[in-house]
């Protein structure tokens, strides 16, 4: 191990779902003494903290998590990045690390969204009882219901259908989405610390009430409370640690961190694509690694309409190929690229701002050979990838330890 | 005829209502907002771009309702002539039986409703071109 390569030390995340007798900085603190018990580290070993609480960013999650597992002085980040806070948590501890500042660090996303609803509704209309221009469209009522929808199932809806035209597909598109659904949730089965476990077929998840079609409830990801936390190493300071920790820990080969550069319809519809491309070739680049090398593979399913068009912004299929490469089933667990073998967000849940270290925690799982029954057999590389709409793409590709 | 208000700046009403853009002198990107400079150059001078009326449904929604009482809505991303533009599919049923990528489209407007000033609020929306 390299003097500047950055290691996942020790990894955690909570049972995603409902947790109505614990708060958000239990939650966080769950996750962070379970991180850093599972690097054999304390505290008194991290040179800093970044944590992220998207619900909750004025107040200061990372200071009120010291309050709880200790108060050493160490610089804090409280970080927001809509879905990728949890994301630019990590990404800030890795830059300090790589930038000489320390050699150990926490990373920390915690969420409570249970029974928050649909995110990104807006509903403004007039203040006054005369219709006022206001904002920067001169709007004189809220957009919701007038002129589209900012409501996330609707956006991602049309992110999915917008590949549809670009790559016309002759098949029905209701059932392909609800497909890649039923993969998802077949996978969670194999997750007890998934929200929802349970197998849906592709007839039960159409059957779900719609929200914004294609995406019927089950193809939403579930708003739920849970955190993850990572604690990050130099393999400098890597090497002065045990054996079984240095088995343990797991390469991080690439962290890349993008937003989204100008495209033509990018004020009418996020662009979700350009940035996540970006991404992912930055990433593969530093790396050394392909797609055709990936043994696992999470990605940011806020919604099934998402996973189909990051199978192609992640270059897991050639451009244009998401549906065919889908319907091979390469996407499976017995796949040639399995993508979201912990149920993905639909199952799994989506606490925001933890979801962008609990899909890293996934791939450390199989990466160390301790996912139990839903291991992928012999997992030596893997890729995490989140998407918070604004926008911000995190990219992480991980790497076994070769001990 | 009562007093009319559009429902954004961007939307010209008149005899034949169309959507205007700013657009930069420089890169010749097109934003339907208030811009303090271009997104795509940098650029901090703009012009007023008259759009077309006409175009295609690049992709398209049809989000449930969830008040008691009110419609299923079908918002949809156009290409007006190389320049995109959200809205809303109206004037045809909100069923996926009914709406197709590719579908041509052009531009209408209807009122939103009247203030106790009795000012009409003036929104467009999308309909089929048969």
């Amino acid at each position: 191990m390299a003097n500047d390569d950055i290691w996942i030390l020790g990894i955690n995340m909570t049972k995603f779902g409902k947790h109505p007798d614990k708060d958000v900085v239990d939650l966080a603190s769950e996750a962070a003494l379970a991180a850093l018990a599972d690097g054999g580290v304390t505290i008194k070993d991290m040179g800093i903290l970044a944590a992220g609480n998207l619900m909750g960013a004025a107040a200061g999650i990372g200071q009120q998590l010291q309050k709880q597992i200790g108060q050493t002085g160490i610089p804090v980040f409280n970080v927001a990045n809509a879905c990728a806070t949890g994301a630019t948590a990590l990404r800030t501890v890795i830059m300090a690390i790589k930038a000489g500042e320390c050699d150990m660090g926490l990373a920390v996303g915690v969420e409570k969204l249970s029974g928050a609803g649909m995110l990104g509704a807006g509903f403004a209309s007039a203040a006054s009882d005369e219709w006022t221009p206001a904002g920067r469209y001169g709007a004189v009522s809220g957009f919701e219901g007038k002129l589209g929808t900012d409501m996330m199932p609707g956006v991602f809806a049309q992110v999915g259908m917008e590949y549809l035209h670009k790559h016309p597909y002759d098949g029905a598109d209701f059932e392909l989405f609800a497909g890649i659904s039923a993969k998802n949730h077949f996978n969670s089965t194999m997750n007890p610390l998934a929200a929802i476990q349970k197998d849906m077929s592709v007839e039960q998840i159409m059957a779900e009430p719609m929200i914004a079609y294609p995406n019927t409830r089950a193809m939403c990801s579930a708003n739920s409370d849970g955190a993850a936390a990572a604690v990050v190493v130099s393999g400098e300071k890597l090497r002065t640690l045990s054996k079984e920790q240095q088995k343990r820990a797991v390469k991080v080969s690439a962290s890349i961190l993008t937003s989204d550069p100008y495209q033509e319809a990018c004020q009418i519809l996020p662009d979700v694509n350009t940035l996540t491309r970006a991404a992912a070739k930055q990433a593969y680049e530093l790396a050394g690694i392909g797609p055709e090398d990936l043994d696992l593979v999470e990605l940011h399913d806020c919604f099934a309409t998402a996973e189909l068009v990051h199978y192609d912004n992640l270059m897991l299929c050639g451009e244009g190929n998401a549906v065919d490469f889908f319907l091979s089933g390469a996407t499976t667990r017995d796949g040639k690229t399995p993508v979201n073998v912990s149920g993905g967000l639909e199952s799994k849940g989506h606490p925001i701002a933890a979801t962008g270290i609990a899909n890293i925690w996934e791939i450390c799982y199989h990466l160390r050979g301790e996912a139990g029954a839903r291991q992928i057999e012999g997992a030596k590389v893997g890729l995490a990838h989140v998407i918070g709409l604004g926008s911000a793409c995190g990219v992480h590709i991980l790497e076994k330890s070769g001990l | 005829m009562a007093q009319q208000i559009p429902m954004v700046d961007y939307l010209v009403l008149g005899d034949s209502p169309h959507l205007v853009a700013n657009e930069c002198t420089d890169c010749g990107a097109k934003f339907f907002d208030r811009r303090n400079a271009c997104a795509s150059c940098g650029g901090t001078s703009f012009k007023k771009t008259d759009i077309a009326t006409e175009g295609e449904i690049r992709s398209f929604t049809i989000v449930t309702a969830f008040i008691p009482g009110a419609d299923n809505y079908v918002p949809v991303v156009v290409d007006l002539g190389g320049t995109s533009v959200r809205g809303q599919l109206i004037n045809t049923p909100a069923e996926a039986a009914n709406i197709a990528l590719g579908q041509k489209v052009r531009l209408t407007t209807y009122s939103i409703g009247a203030d106790t000033a009795g000012t009409e609020a003036i929104n467009y929306g999308f309909e089929p071109v048969n």
